[in-house]
């Protein structure tokens, strides 16, 4: 049976799951961003805790996903079986692309500017949401973009702990040795993988700065 | 330079260190008056860039007290002192986010002027620091040459009208002919406007160019003081040391 043949059939299903997978990607993306974002900021402000902050976030990063699935499982509040357990792991290996690029971004602001902006008498937050945040906003979407395209990739592994998702037809696919079930998981998940790349790379061109926009048009 | 005229800032036994080791400014007591230019003068390193911070609060002494219209700056709210207070850098620091005009406005924007008024002043400071406001209000600071991105920073700069005007080497990254146009200009700007400016450079040149008087750093501590051509005439080997220098450069002063 054909691939096509077999989406065809069962495209009720289909559009479940995928629906599924766009939902624990969405939110855990979601989440991690309204996290990973005042703490990359937090952390430019108290460099001093930017070591331990990274390094842990580093260590959710290594552990590998199947393990991190399971190890949540006995959690009180966080754990279980589904698809909560499985946004908790997804926010978890969202953070650390959030957090380092909103911290390299701001950190990446020209010195010079920020020293012009303090000494003109702007407040912190004025420096931070009128220059700093706009100025790393590129490098910012850049880590939510690597994030959003590693959550779609983990989020297959989330149906072995019961959340869903287009891993559903990859598990059953390997229990049942069928090549045509594996790919019909994972050909659209790497295509929603593929598509959030896209869309959110030229998000991220579109703020890039002005300057270079400009520069574009001029060549035109 | 008269007694009686008021200082508008007073650095009162001022000194600065980060550790226990040498001071960076070490019991600086000078005073600037109003209207003048005084050029910090020095080596790298000697404490002028230090001492121009001083003033408006990027730095806080260690001890002894600085004085900005006669209330020391730990009185002042820091964001209120800096907008009164005009701020030109070697790098310009302009917003690359910003329009020129955006980014001249910048202080007033902070200080809540209405777009009209912004705009306006925007125009009229363009002009002043001579470049033509239409060709020029809506570029981005990556459009500019550097001679025209340190224009815009000086306009930047006197934006809300600051009643006095720190430049720490603000023509340092210039060539020669545009850094002596722009230093020539600032000069007959100082004499329209009648700022009081605080100019640190290294270049004794445009010190002597530039100065009412001349503060001579050495090792953080005021080694000199006096006008151009007291400076001239001094027997202190550092402004010797800096003198020799300009006459073996083969200039004649």
């Amino acid at each position: 049976m054909s691939l096509i043949e077999y989406l065809a059939r069962n495209r009720a299903e289909f559009l479940t799951l995928t629906f599924e997978h766009l939902i624990l990607v969405g939110i855990s993306t979601g989440i991690a961003i309204l996290i990973g974002v005042p703490l990359g900021i937090l952390l430019t402000r108290r460099p001093r805790i930017s070591p331990p902050v990274l390094g842990l976030a580093n260590i959710f990063q290594t552990i590998p996903s199947l393990a991190l699935f399971g190890l949540l499982i006995p959690m009180p509040f966080i754990g279980g079986i589904g698809a909560r357990t499985a946004i908790v792991a997804l926010v978890l290996y969202a953070l650390l692309p959030i957090i380092r690029n909103t911290y390299a971004g701001i950190q990446g602001v020209d010195p010079a500017v920020r020293e012009a902006g303090r000494g003109m008498g702007m407040t912190d937050r004025q420096l931070l949401f009128m220059v700093e945040m706009p100025l790393s906003f590129g490098v910012i979407l850049a880590g939510i973009r690597v994030a959003a395209v590693i959550g779609v990739g983990v989020a297959t592994i989330a149906a072995a702990i019961g959340a869903g998702g287009l891993g559903v037809f990859i598990f059953r696919g390997v229990a049942m040795v069928d090549n045509t079930l594996i790919l019909a998981g994972a050909l659209p998940a790497a295509l929603i993988a593929l598509a959030a790349d896209f869309a959110l790379g030229r998000l991220e061109r579109r703020f890039a700065p002005p300057t270079a926009r400009l520069a574009e048009v001029r060549a035109l | 330079m008269s007694q009686n005229q008021p200082a508008v800032v007073e650095f009162q036994n001022v000194s600065l260190r980060l550790s226990d080791e040498h001071p960076i400014v070490a019991n600086l007591t000078l005073e600037v008056h109003d209207s003048e230019i005084l050029v910090l003068l020095g080596r790298s390193g000697s404490g002028k860039t230090t001492t121009l911070k001083l003033i408006n609060r990027l730095l806080v002494p260690s001890d002894g007290r600085v004085m900005v219209q006669g209330r020391s700056t730990l009185e002042w709210d820091a964001t209120a002192l800096r907008r009164r207070i005009g701020y030109v850098i070697q790098e310009v620091g302009l917003f690359p986010h910003f329009t020129v005009a955006k980014n001249i406005g910048l202080v007033p924007t902070l200080e809540g002027w209405a777009e009209e008024r912004k705009h306006e002043r925007a125009c009229e400071l363009l002009e002043l620091v001579g470049l033509e406001p239409r060709l020029f209000e809506n570029r981005f600071p990556s459009e500019l040459s550097g001679g025209q991105r340190q224009r815009v920073g000086v306009a930047r700069a006197l934006a809300a009208d600051p009643p006095l005007l720190l430049l720490d080497e603000p023509f340092g990254a210039l060539d020669p002919l545009t850094r002596l146009e722009l230093q020539r200009e600032l000069k007959q700007l100082q004499e329209r406007l009648s700022k009081t400016m605080v100019f640190v450079t290294h270049d004794v040149r445009e010190g002597l160019l530039l100065a009412s008087r001349i503060a001579l750093f050495q090792e953080g501590a005021l080694a000199f003081l006096g006008t151009p051509n007291e400076f001239l005439h001094t027997d202190h080997p550092e402004a010797r040391a800096f003198v020799a220098g300009l006459e073996e450069a083969g200039e004649t002063p």
